[in-house]
Formats: structure tokens, sequence, C-alpha cells
């Protein structure tokens, strides 16, 4: 494939504060579909041949043209099944090589391309563009640091799943070298198998309000992975306590306010509300205890 | 200048799994790794993990499945300790909390694979590699283990004597992605490779974008031999748009494979009577190419994977993964449709020639993982193979890095007395380096060797100055700044995404599973083409933050150069053995070609020698059998 000739893009101004940026975005969104699915102007078919317009947030901290947020224009030749993903990879590759973002794996399970598209937070890969209302727009995650175009600082959100000691911690784990190993039932490995599933990917963190307002609140993520061994029979019960203590703390599950739009963004479909709340019946009960 | 004992660069399986046991041995470790460790590629592995833990099975079995499976190409040393080792590390991962799927009774699951004789491939539903990392990435936290996290690794400091064997290994020069500064990291005992697969060599591959083959380029281009390159494993059932894998589970539960007719072709066209679909990889694939040729393709482009039969219950159960895959990506609902699938490169058997121990030749430096070759794998890796081999030899390469004595490896590296030379492979264009020129052309060439042997040779014709440790990694973290000065400050040119698909097209074209004399050399001239372009390229993105146009600048490099030692293998084994297929050539040739492809850089041009297979294991010799399925 030779390289096609590159096309100026169009630029707009966006506004500056990248905190803004996103809940203007959310606004907007909300405005115009209420938390319904997307509409689809466009059918697969319609749009075979075509050309579709994506309009990219644009950073460089660093680069002069950059300092000023805004969005640029991309108009990007649509192949059936083509992802979010790929029109970026295309505008990136035809178009304009600085174009930045984090991605790896293309099929959803390395976290690393979760944007803000049409104000949502979504996986690029696991987002076909004929699924949405076009123009598409693309924006890093919301309430993160931006540091480069779609690159946001994963920092604090890593420092958050760290916080809830995410490790398994049964000391007295059977001989492995006569291949013993630990019983679990069906049901429970049922139980936790949901919140097994988290990519770290940081969208549910980015979607919730309360996480927003309170730089300290575990969040979603951190929590369903507290969940995911407070939950799983091979931990005995006294590190299961020390577990329902850290996510009782004041800035944990409590904090939560069933509002569900991490439930609702997540790309592996995790329930997080359904572990959060889950979670303070825990320590309810645990708490019961000690009175 | 950073300072640890061992360094590890990559996260993935391998690297985590290197990581914990060096930290177990008492060393102070470090991790290095372009992703964060969570977004390494062995997440998206799917299948499972084979071990051999029921009562009925026994690791003489698996190394008796693994040999065959290889193709006679493994040595037999490697196998064998895989083997042994593969169930206690495979309970380990158990009490490391990994949530795999399980029996009634609360043990642990395991399934047919296609290859084994015994259902022994350990698995948690359809993504086990996302468990298998991330709890390997837990005992890292656990162990407080020094994670650099997007910090891209270039280039490895290693002494410049005459003789790869007798060189040193004392560093890496990484730079830190978010700011773009270029820094040393010494490693005082040993620095191990496990930068994963080279897969986006090629157009239409299961690997991540991240799979640039970059442990494999710097370890070659520092000396170390790259082993049997050509075999590069194309899997059955990817997804024919984006390459996305379908696992061997479906098929391994059941799944069945139909024609355009309808017909189940590995039974009815007679590709594999005894195995049918769980034939092994290359079997599979090379018989769906061939209905596709004669024609009984659908739309003439791939055939149809069937899993309804087996119920929603079980699906659910054991393929979850897989319904979300077909939906995703392929727009198909597996449970009331067939899924379209396509042979895609998927996996590397060669790479780096390490021993047991997953040393290298150069000492201090080791290899583990995909980007490694131990080697077994031989000719062909069965499904659910590789990730015990990351846990086993990840282990034993930080093991050894440590200083733990792990016993002398019965398997040699380098080049020495017991290999053969290559003599009279005609090549079509001259392989290696592309004009030494100017700095510059240095700088940007696609294959010089930047690893503090300029300099520190140059210091010796002046004053006899052999470089000590800090000397070389110091000259090569200036080589390293210098080579990114010289991509930065040019301004026009080529740039590294046109050159990459080239590169990738050429290798889907003509080294795929269907090779053939002509073609490979049209490879090797277009590599050639690619290798004379890169000469001029660019970086267009000025920025030091987050520079990812200057990363896969590098990464494509690292690429062509791969990517040449693959087709170098493809050209000079003229025989058929796993999966490399050679249209001219349909035999197995065991009287000349048990033996292993060695390519390494010398002078700035690849140099081909040989070494035999090593077929004694510890009890009894593997006899090369037809391998019939
Ligand atoms: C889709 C798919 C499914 C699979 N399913 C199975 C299965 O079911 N069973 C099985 O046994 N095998 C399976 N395999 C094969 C197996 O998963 C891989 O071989 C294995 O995961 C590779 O692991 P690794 O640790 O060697 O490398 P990776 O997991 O690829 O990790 C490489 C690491 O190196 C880092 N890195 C690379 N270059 C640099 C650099 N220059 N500087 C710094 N860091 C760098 C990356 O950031 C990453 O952390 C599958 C493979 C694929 C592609
Ligand atoms: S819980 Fe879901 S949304 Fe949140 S980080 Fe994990 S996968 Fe992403
Ligand atoms: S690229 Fe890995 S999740 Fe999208």
């Amino acid at each position: 494939m030779s390289t096609q000739q590159p096309e100026q893009p169009e630029s707009q101004e966006a506004p500056k504060d990248p905190e803004m940026r996103g809940a203007e975005s959310a606004v907007d969104e909300k405005e115009k579909e209420d938390g319904e699915i997307d509409q689809t102007t466009a059918d697969k078919s319609e749009l075979e041949g075509e050309t579709v317009l994506i309009k990219v947030f644009r950073y460089d901290p660093e680069v002069e043209g950059k300092q000023e947020p805004r969005f640029d224009d991309f108009h990007v030749p649509f192949e059936k099944g083509m992802t979010v993903l790929d029109a970026v990879m295309y505008a990136r590759d035809h178009y304009d090589s600085s174009l930045t973002f984090r991605h790896s794996c293309r099929q959803a399970v390395c976290g690393s391309d979760a944007f803000f598209v049409n104000g949502k937070q979504r996986l690029g890969c696991k987002t076909q563009m004929a699924d949405l209302e076009h123009p598409v727009r693309i924006e890093p995650l919301p309430h993160q640091e931006v540091v480069k175009d779609l690159v946001v600082d994963m920092d604090h959100f890593y420092d958050q799943m760290h916080t809830v000691e995410p490790y398994f911690q049964n000391e007295e784990t059977p001989d492995s070298s006569d291949l013993e190993e630990q019983r679990q039932t069906r049901e429970n490995r049922e139980k936790v198998k949901m919140s097994t599933r988290c990519i770290w990917c940081g969208a549910c963190a980015s979607s919730c309000n309360i996480a927003a307002g309170d730089n300290e609140y575990l969040g979603p993520a951190a929590i369903n992975k507290a969940y995911r061994f407070a939950m799983d029979n091979r931990e005995p019960e006294d590190v299961k306590e020390h577990r329902l203590r850290i996510i009782e703390q004041e800035h944990g599950v409590w904090r939560c306010q069933t509002q569900f739009s991490c439930t609702e963004v997540c790309p592996k479909d995790i329930p997080l509300t359904e572990h959060i709340q889950e979670l303070k019946r825990e320590a309810v009960k645990k708490n019961l205890k000690f009175w | 200048m950073y300072e640890h004992d061992v360094i590890v660069v990559g996260a993935g399986g391998a690297g985590l799994r290197a990581a914990v046991a060096a930290d177990e041995a008492g060393a102070d470790v470090a991790l290095v790794s372009k992703l964060h460790p969570v977004r390494s590629h062995t997440g998206a592995a799917e299948g499972g993990i084979n071990a051999a833990l029921q009562e009925g099975d026994d690791w003489e079995l698996h190394a008796y499945d693994t040999m065959k499976g290889s193709d006679y190409l493994g040595d037999a040393p490697a196998v064998e300790t895989l083997a042994q080792d593969a169930p206690e590390d495979t309970i380990k991962l158990e009490h490391w909390g990994m949530p795999f799927s399980r029996e009634e009774d609360g043990r642990v699951s395991q399934r047919p694979f296609g290859g084994l004789s015994y259902p022994r491939t350990t698995y948690a539903g359809a993504e086990t590699g996302h468990h298998l990392l991330h709890v390997m990435y837990e005992q890292v936290v656990k162990r407080g283990i020094q994670v650099y996290d997007e910090w891209y690794v270039m280039d490895l400091a290693v002494s410049d004597e005459d003789d790869p064997n007798e060189r040193d290994c004392h560093g890496i020069v990484a730079y830190d992605v978010q700011t773009g500064n270029i820094e040393g990291f010494k490693a005082n005992d040993g620095v191990v490779l496990a930068t994963g697969g080279p897969g986006q060599a090629f157009d239409h591959t299961t690997n991540a974008v991240s799979c640039t083959g970059d442990g494999h380029a710097m370890a070659y281009r520092a000396g170390a031999p790259l082993e049997d390159m050509e075999f590069i494993q194309f899997h059955p059932t990817s997804l024919p748009s984006t390459g996305v894998l379908i696992s061997e589970g479906v098929r391994g539960e059941g799944g069945i494979l139909y024609n355009n007719d309808g017909e189940r072709f590995m039974f009815e066209h007679g590709y594999a009577n005894n195995s049918g679909e769980l034939a092994s990889r290359d079997v599979v694939a090379r018989a769906e190419l061939t209905e596709v040729q004669e024609g009984r393709g659908v739309e003439d482009e791939y055939v149809h994977l069937d899993m309804r039969h087996l119920g929603e219950e079980r699906i659910l159960d054991r393929l979850e993964n897989i319904l979300h895959l077909a939906e995703d990506f392929e727009g198909v609902d597996g449970l009331i449709e067939p899924m379209p699938v396509k042979p895609g490169q998927h996996y590397a058997m060669g790479g780096i020639e390490v021993d047991e121990n997953g040393q290298t030749c150069i000492d201090g430096l080791y290899a583990a993982g995909e980007c490694a070759c131990v080697s077994v794998h031989g000719g062909n890796r069965l499904g659910g193979n590789a990730l015990p081999e990351l846990i086993v030899f990840g282990k034993r390469a930080g093991y050894h890095a440590a200083g733990k004595d792990l016993g002398e490896p019965e398997i040699r590296t380098g080049y020495g007395d017991d290999v053969e030379d290559e003599t009279d492979t005609e090549l079509p264009v001259q392989p290696g380096a592309a004009g030494l020129g100017t700095t510059d052309d240095v700088a940007a060439d696609g294959g010089e060797r930047t690893d503090g042997s300029r300099s520190s040779s140059e210091a010796r014709s002046d004053g006899g100055v052999v470089a000590d440790a800090d000397g070389v990694l110091e000259q090569t973290v200036e080589d390293a700044r210098g080579h990114v000065d010289s991509l930065m400050d040019k301004d026009t040119g080529v740039q590294h995404a046109e050159i990459r698909q080239k590169l990738q097209n050429a290798m889907t074209d003509y080294v795929n599973v269907f090779r053939t004399e002509e073609g490979v050399k049209k490879a090797l001239t277009l590599i050639r083409e690619c290798r004379e372009e890169y000469q001029d390229v660019y970086v267009d993105d000025p920025s030091t933050t987050f520079n990812t146009d200057l990363q896969q600048t590098i990464e494509t490099r690292n690429l062509i150069d791969v990517a040449e030692t693959i087709a170098l293998g493809a050209l000079v084994r003229n025989e058929f053995r796993g999966a490399h297929w050679r249209q001219e050539n349909q035999t197995r040739d065991d009287e000349n070609w048990l033996k292993h492809t060695l390519i390494s850089w010398e002078d700035g041009e690849p140099n081909i020698f040989y070494r035999p297979v090593i077929l004694e294991g510890e009890e009894k010799t593997y006899e090369p059998k037809v391998r019939s399925y």
C-alpha cells in the first residue's frame, strides 16, 4: 500500500482546560441521547466506499503549535469492520505521524486504548465506526491529565489499584511439589469470574463523578479488584477481613452513590456497581460482629 | 544512570516470571518495559497452558508429544525440562491465585488440544493469558519489584571482543517514552530479554502492534545468533478482517471446520484422517489454504469454524470470550452461525539462541519467552506449549541471572567447533547493512551494531584501553543519543509507516504458509529495498513527549533485521519440516536437515551456520518418525 497524499487536517480550538473539555462533551452528549444507545446514522453498507470524518483532540505541551488544545479533522476512507482505533491509526499512518495514542492488542484485552468517543468512555479497538453517529469525536479520557493528544496520565489509576493490595495473600498453600492445588468450587469461581476480567483500562474511573470530585476515592476498578480477592474462597477469613478494612475506609466503598456510570462504560461488562454494593453489605456484616 | 543486579527487559509472562525468580534468588531486580506490564501481549493468550497434572498423564508423554509436534527439531534437554517443570510451575500459578476453570471436585480443569495425546491443557475460560499476566504482575507488585514502565529499550551495552562468545553484557540503554530522556541501566549480574514475538513483520497477524522483535534485533546486532527463524507458526483460526485469534480451544472442545461445500474437509479430503480438526497447526493451516486455492473456500478467502453444536451452556462455560471476539470483530454470533477463519501469523518458533538456563553465548545476556529459542518448539509449536515455556524458562533465566546454580547446560550456544558452516546458497541481494558512510548513515542504518563497539575499539587502537562496564554503558548511551538526534534532526525523507507496510506485505506475500524459492528471493530483494529506504527515514513529530513516531521508527529498523533472518532461513532450508513448507522440496530431509539454522550478525552482515539437533533425552532418544495425525 502506498502512502496517500497527506490531507491537511482542519483545526478547531478546543477548551483549554482538559477537565473542562471532558465535562463539556459529557453535557453535549447527555442532551443528545440521554444515556440511550448510540443512534446510527448510517449502516455498514451505506458507509462502504465512503470517507468518514473523525474529529480528534490534539494537545502537546511541548510543541508550540499544539500547546493550545484543539480538534483536528481527518477524513478516513471507511472499510467494513473499521473500528475507532483503525480510524485513528489510519490518520496517523497516512496524514500525521505525530498523532499520539496508546494501543497494542487490537482485541480488547490490553486496556490501553480507552478514549472518550462521542462523549462516552469506550475502547477504540472494540468500537465499530459504523455504530457511531458521525462525525466521530475522539478525545482523551476525561478527569485524567492529558500527556499528549489522546494519551492520559494513568499513574493515579495505577496507584489506586495498588492501594487495595492486589495480590493473593494466602500463605498456607499446599506443597506445589506434590502438585496439589487449592480446591475452588465452580460456584466460587463463577462468583469472582466477572471481577477477574478487568483490563485496567481506566474507563470506569474516568466516568465516575465521585472519583472526579474526590481524588482519594479508591474508584470502581480498585474496589472491583478488592472484590476479586475478598470473594475468592481460597483466601482465609482473616485476609478477607483485612481486605474489607481497606475498602471500608473513608474514601472507600461508602463514597459510591450507585450512579452506575462505571458499570455502563466497562468494556468487559463487569457489574461494578453491584460489586461495590455487595462489598458494602459484607462490610456491614463484619462490623455487626464487633458491635 | 540506573543500576540493578538483574534487569529484565519486557514484562509479559516471561519477563514477570523471570523478575519474580530473580527476586526470590535474592537479587535486586528491575523490569523495564515499553508497555505497562498488564498491557503485554501475553494477555491475549486464550487457550491454555500444558502441564502433565493428572494421573494417567506424565511428563514423558508431554515430552514425546512435543518432540513429535516439533517435527524432531526440538532439543530433547529443553523439551524434557519444559515437560518436567511445567506441572509444578503451573500449580504455583494456581497458588498465586490464578482463576483456572474447575471440575466438580474443585480441581483445575484440563482440555484436549491439537497434537496432545492426553487432555493436558489447563485453562481459565478462553482468557488464560489475561489471567496469567495479571497474576504474575500481582506477584511483582507484592514483592515490590521496581518497574520502569513505558521505557523503550533501544540497545544492549555489550563489550566488543571479536568473538561474541567472549563478550559481556553490562546493561541496557532505554528512553523514557513520557519524557524522551535516554538513560543507561547497568546490570551487575545479567540482562534478561523477554520482549516477545516479531509478529509485526507480517501483515495479517494475531500479534499485538507492540510485537516488533526488538529483543531479537538487539541481541542479534550484539552478536548472539538467531535460531530457526524460518519457523513461523500460522494459526489456522484467525478472523479474516483483523487477524484476531479464535482459540484452538474451540476445536479442542469439538468445533468443526467446513469448506464452502459444507464438507468437513479435514476428514473428507484426507488431510488428517485420525485427528481431523485437532491435527497440529501447520497441518490444519495448509489444509485450509489448499481448500481455498482449490476453489472450496468461502468468498475465496476463508473457511468456516462451527461450534454451534456444542450448545450454549458449554460455550458459555468454556469459550465465552470467543463469542465476544467473533461478535466484536467480525459481527458474527457464534451461537447461531459458523465463524469465518483463515490462517494468520501467530508465533515465532525461532528466536535468540539460548541454553536450558536461558543464557545466550554472550556472558550476562539471557532471553526467555517468545523472543528466545531454547528450542522446545522446533519446527512447529503445539498449542498450549508457549505459556508453560514462559513460566518454566522465564523462571530459569531469572534464577540463573541472579546467580543460582542450575547445573551445566547440555545445549551449546554461539559459534563453536560443533557447528557446520553454510556454503553454497545463492542470495539474490546482499543482505545486511546498507551504506556505512557518513555518521548520519551509520546512526540511521538498518543494521549497525550500536553497542559501544565503535568507540571502544577506537579507544583501543589509540591506547589499548579495554572498556570496562561503565565505559561500555556510557558509550552505548552516547551512541543511542546520537542515533535519536540524527533521526530527529532530519526533516524530510521517508516515514517508517510506509517502509513497515512494504515489509509486512513482502513477508505476507512471499514468506507465508506456502513458500517457493523464487518467492523467498523476491522477499529478500524487497527487504533490501526497505533497508535502503530506511537510510532516508525521518521522524516528523518534533516532540520529546510520548513520541510514538520515534519509537515506531526504531521498531521498524528492528523488524527489517528480523524479517531478513526469517527470509534467509526460509531460503537456505530447502526441505519441508513443521511449519516450513517449500514447494520445490515437499519431503522432510532428515539426512541433511536435523539441524538448527543459526544466523549471526558479523561485521555488518548475516552469517549463516548450523548446529545439530539434540535428540538424546535423559533416558531415551527420540527417533524421528513420520508425523501423522
Ligand atoms: C492471540 C494469541 C493467543 C495465544 N494463545 C496461547 C495459548 O492459549 N497458549 C499458549 O501456550 N500460548 C498462546 N499464545 C502464545 C503466547 O501467548 C505468547 O508466545 C506469549 O504470551 C509471549 O509472551 P512473552 O512474555 O514472551 O512476550 P509478551 O507478552 O509479548 O511481552 C513482551 C514484553 O516485552 C516488552 N517489550 C518489547 N519490546 C521492548 C523494548 N524494546 N523495550 C522495552 N520493553 C519491550 C513489552 O512491553 C512486553 O511487556 C498465544 C499468542 C497469541 C498472539
Ligand atoms: S473495571 Fe472495566 S472499565 Fe474499569 S478498568 Fe476494569 S475493565 Fe476498565
Ligand atoms: S488495543 Fe488493546 S484494548 Fe484496545
